[in-house]
């Protein structure tokens, strides 16, 4: 027993689990690989294969390498061969994007207000709020746009009110942008206003206080200090509300018409009557690499904000 | 002495980190063994090792004469007192304390009695059928002792289980656990970083420090004859002086203070010619006319720096040539604490108090 | 309140609040409405009806793909909470995990994907590997995304849960097993039946992949109420649409009702 160098440091309460926990790891993953790999992974692989074969004659496809699924995205071959740019895709992906911000921001601008407002109630009320708010969740997504069918189609409920108002009559809202945003916000919402709502409430009400009491009014204590706490829930909000919105299908399908298609809707198309598979799946693996520069840059964005702090 | 538990040669790394350098001692029957020392000493590691949840690098660990590393810890016949407690939060009372009893493969009327029994002793019966969540900090400390010692284990490991009670409870947990480890008669190996709870309950203390045993022994030898710098600084506080050896003969060392006086006091084993530290505790260090006339008395004078009033003591800092040092006096009346600052005392220790350690 | 200036308080968000509440249910409630509308014509007001109802529940394609819905929900039901707990368990009581992050990340797959690019994808493998049966395609579908819609509230469940709890089981002489089944599984079982109810509500109400999957005999039912709502609006529509609304709010009341009893019941103090 000799005098022997002391941590110097203190380590941290060390408390590895090393013998009771074995091989739980392998097998435990298992199912989950094998599903996954099965039917997901396996078929992004595949679907990408697909994006760059060839369009067979009667719908499908063969295996011969083709990148006319992804030069149609933006041209249009002409009757001698050349390349003509055609930007109908192209609006479709800007509108696809367009709308998906839209719809994220609008559920934001409500979702901060409210959920600090529910934050804020005593906890009996608080837990009521917070159930009301997740269970529109629980019905069905088609339900809840056809709703708003019901209410801007012909003979809907707010042309009817219009009428009533004075309006003429026999308006409708349906089929346009307008119709399929108004869905899109209204299926996305709870997925928004659930996490902001998660941050919200550990935010410590001392130190709203403590703003104050260091001169900041309300609208300074929103910006620099509530906000910027809130942070993570938003960006998680973000995340559910806008990578959905991004292959939204129903809300165009159904709001918006045959016209006013979105990526998802596209997609849809070249696998039911459209028939260009190769097409699609290079439509698809476009919106699939938008979402992961979104994902990728939102996590960049999160570990630095983490770094920081 | 039966040993209950031996050690033997046990390391352990984690990644990089050695939290157990080959480690050996035994620990005997119906003892109350602590293990003491800072947090990453290793104690917790070489508790977990005895419980079952880690094993060692190298070395064996043997219980009652049997090897026990290969054998998992629901097999080994040995309790734990978590730090956490760790009561079922799903079971009430009585569940818990059946549950060790159940796995055993006890008769139901068996169990239903010694549950009783076990509630009865921690003064628990009255809420046998509660939940974890309805108890206060104390009470889930008995809880867990109680379904701890329920299958009558053959040692009893308990991981700093005062840590989370506020002082009073500690204390009277502490007088607690000494009764039922004497009344059971069970060996309990008992892990904390509190030198108080230590010297209080311990038949015997194993000083940890930097992975290794720093020092095994009674309390009163671990306190009084620490045998190196880390075990004088870890239990109880203490003067260190940098000292000269000048000679030493049969345990007893000749040294030159930075002073200048040259005294004879006990040393360790290791200490040799040269360089070495003098190590005196504050309370053993006299004042004004309790320093004079000691009988076997070392005596110089020091000038009062500063002084604390903690109540029941003054600790005054003390300059004594350009050494600084503490000392710490009883106020035994309301009049004790009278020596000003900026007041030169005699100042003494009995030469059989201070000890010289290896530098 | 008695609190002059309550720095807190931010003014208009109680009518904001009222509003919103206002915006989800109203909706919901004009559906409600419309279905006891006695005229063909939904949006026409001509008195009200029951009739609409009988008609509902006699509808023979309806309770068809209704019970459809309800095989393939349970069936995925079961496998994705069976492979999520699974996964759970060994992601985070796992010793060694070798690309931990990456395990997680390839339960979590389906939720980090556009639905309509999976169901594509998985549409071409099944045409490729040529699976025909619309019952077979829909339940590996299914369970593959809900896997994660089961996971995240296990895992979750599990993380918040003390190792110390299955290491004092181990201590009082149960083996891993019993471990299992007496301390781990009733503690996260609150995470494991809203995985499971999540789960099941996922599946009732998948419309873009059953709708690129299903075949003639696996109509299920978001994929029949489409057919339904490209036919025109209709009060038996209507109809439907009220008793399933009613049913699913029924059910998810009494899911969180369970899951908060049984959280609030097994705190770990």
């Amino acid at each position: 027993m000799t005098e022997s160098a002391l941590p110097t440091t203190a380590e941290t309460e060390r408390r590895p689990r090393t013998r009771f926990w074995h091989d739980l790891a392998f097998w435990g993953l298992l199912p989950s690989r094998l599903l996954m790999g099965f039917a997901l992974i396996l078929p992004i692989f595949i679907i990408a294969a697909v994006s760059v074969a060839t369009r067979g004659a009667y719908g499908g496809f063969t295996w011969d390498f083709n990148l006319a699924g992804y030069t149609q995205i933006l041209f249009n071959e002409g009757w001698t061969g050349e390349l003509e740019f055609t930007p109908q895709y192209l609006l479709i992906i800007i509108r696809t994007f367009l709308l998906a911000g839209a719809t994220t921001l609008i559920c934001l601008a409500f979702a901060v207000p409210v959920a600090y407002f529910i934050s804020r109630q005593p906890p009996g009320r608080k837990a009521i709020l917070v159930y009301l708010v997740t269970l529109p969740f629980w019905v069905s997504m088609i339900l809840r746009v056809y709703a708003w069918m019901i209410i801007l189609g012909k003979d809907g409920t707010l042309p009817n009110l219009l009428e009533i108002l004075g309006f003429q009559p026999g308006m409708s809202f349906m089929f346009n942008d307008g119709a399929t945003l108004t869905a899109m916000v209204y299926t996305a919402m709870p997925l928004m206003v659930l996490p902001v709502f998660a941050s919200i409430e550990k935010l410590d009400g001392t130190l709203i206080e403590a703003s104050h009491d260091l001169y900041g009014n309300r609208w300074v204590t929103l910006r620099r200090v509530i906000l910027p706490l809130t942070a993570p829930g938003i960006t998680a909000g973000a995340i559910l509300v806008f990578v959905p919105a991004l292959g939204a299908v129903l809300e165009p399908t159904l709001m918006g018409g045959g016209k006013q298609m979105m990526m998802g809707s596209l997609i849809q198309l070249q696998f039911g009557g459209g028939r260009n598979w190769p097409f699609g799946a290079a439509i698809a693996m476009t919106l699939m690499a938008l979402v992961m520069i979104f994902l990728i840059a939102t996590a960049l964005r999160a570990a630095r904000r983490e770094a920081m702090s | 002495m039966n040993k209950a538990i031996e050690v033997k040669s046990v390391s352990k790394s984690f990644g990089a980190y050695q939290a157990l350098k080959s480690v050996s001692f035994d620990i005997g029957n119906n003892e109350f063994f602590t293990m003491l020392g800072p947090s990453g000493c290793g104690k917790t590691t070489l508790l977990r090792m005895l419980a079952g949840f880690e094993s060692p690098d190298t070395g064996s660990l043997l219980l009652n004469g049997k090897e026990v590393v290969s054998i998992p810890p629901h097999k080994r016949r040995v309790n734990t007192v978590f730090q956490s407690y760790a009561l079922f939060p799903h079971m009430t009372l009585e569940q818990n304390v059946a549950y060790g009893l159940e796995n055993l493969g006890w008769e139901k009327a068996r169990i239903r009695n010694r549950v009783g029994e076990m509630l009865e002793r921690v003064h628990m019966s009255a809420m046998a059928a509660r939940k974890p969540a309805q108890l206060s900090g104390g009470q889930r400390q008995r809880i867990a002792l109680a379904r701890a010692l329920a299958p009558e284990p053959e040692v009893l490991l308990l991981d700093e289980p005062l840590s989370a009670l506020d002082l009073k409870l500690r204390q009277a947990m502490r007088d607690e656990l000494r009764t039922l480890q004497r009344d059971t008669g069970i060996t309990f190996v008992f892990v904390t970083h509190d030198q108080e709870e230590a010297l209080d309950m311990s038949d015997r203390i194993a000083v940890l420090g930097g992975g290794d045993v720093q020092q095994i022994g009674t309390p009163t030898e671990i306190y009084e004859e620490p045998v190196n710098r880390f075990v004088a600084d870890f239990v109880g506080e203490t003067n260190f002086l940098d000292v000269e050896v000048l000679e030493t003969l049969g345990g007893q060392a000749t040294v030159r203070t930075p002073f200048g006086l040259d005294i004879t006091v006990p040393a360790t084993g290791s200490a040799a010619k040269g360089r070495a530290t003098l190590s005196v505790r504050p309370e053993k260090i006299n004042l004004g006319n309790q320093a004079q006339g000691i009988a076997n008395g070392i005596t110089f004078e020091g000038h009062v720096t500063s002084k604390n009033y903690m109540g029941g003591y003054t600790h005054y800092t003390l300059d004594v040539a350009g050494t600084q040092l503490r000392a710490s006096r009883r106020n035994a009346s309301r009049e004790g604490d009278t020596i000003p600052v900026g007041a030169t005392v005699p100042v003494g220790f009995v030469a059989g108090s201070a000890r010289v350690l290896a530098a | 309140m008695s609190i002059r200036h309550d720095v807190k308080r931010y003014p208009g968000l109680g009518p904001l609040t009222a509003f919103f509440f206002l915006y989800l249910y109203a909706p919901l409630a004009v559906i409600v409405i419309y279905s006891f509308n006695a005229n063909r014509v939904a949006g026409v007001w001509t008195g009200f009806s029951l009739k609409w109802y009988g008609s509902a529940l006699n509808n023979a394609a309806l309770m068809n793909a209704l019970e459809t819905s309800l095989i393939i929900a349970a069936i995925a039901t079961t496998v994705s909470t069976l492979i999520a707990l699974s996964a759970a368990l060994a992601i985070i009581r796992g010793k060694n995990v070798r690309f931990r992050k990456l395990s997680e990340t390839v339960v979590n797959l389906p939720l980090l994907l556009p639905e309509i690019v999976l169901a594509v994808a998985t549409l071409i493998l099944f045409s490729l590997i040529d699976i025909q049966n619309g019952m077979v395609r829909l339940t590996i579908a299914h369970s593959a995304f809900c896997t994660p819609f089961a996971f995240l509230p296990i895992r979750a469940r599990l993380q918040g849960m003390s190792l110390d709890l299955e290491e004092a089981s181990a201590d009082l002489y149960a083996d891993r097993w019993t471990t299992f089944r007496r301390v781990t599984l009733p503690l996260i079982f609150p995470g494991v039946f809203s995985g499971a109810m999540l789960a099941f509500l996922i599946s009732m109400d998948d419309f873009i992949t059953s709708n690129l999957l299903a075949t003639g005999g696996s109509t299920t039912l978001p994929v029949y109420i489409y057919s339904l709502i490209r036919a025109g609006t209709s009060p038996e529509l209507n109809a439907i649409a009220t008793l399933l609304i009613l049913a699913s709010l029924v059910l998810a009341t009494a899911a969180l009702l369970v899951a908060a009893r049984g959280t609030r019941e097994n705190a770990e103090p």
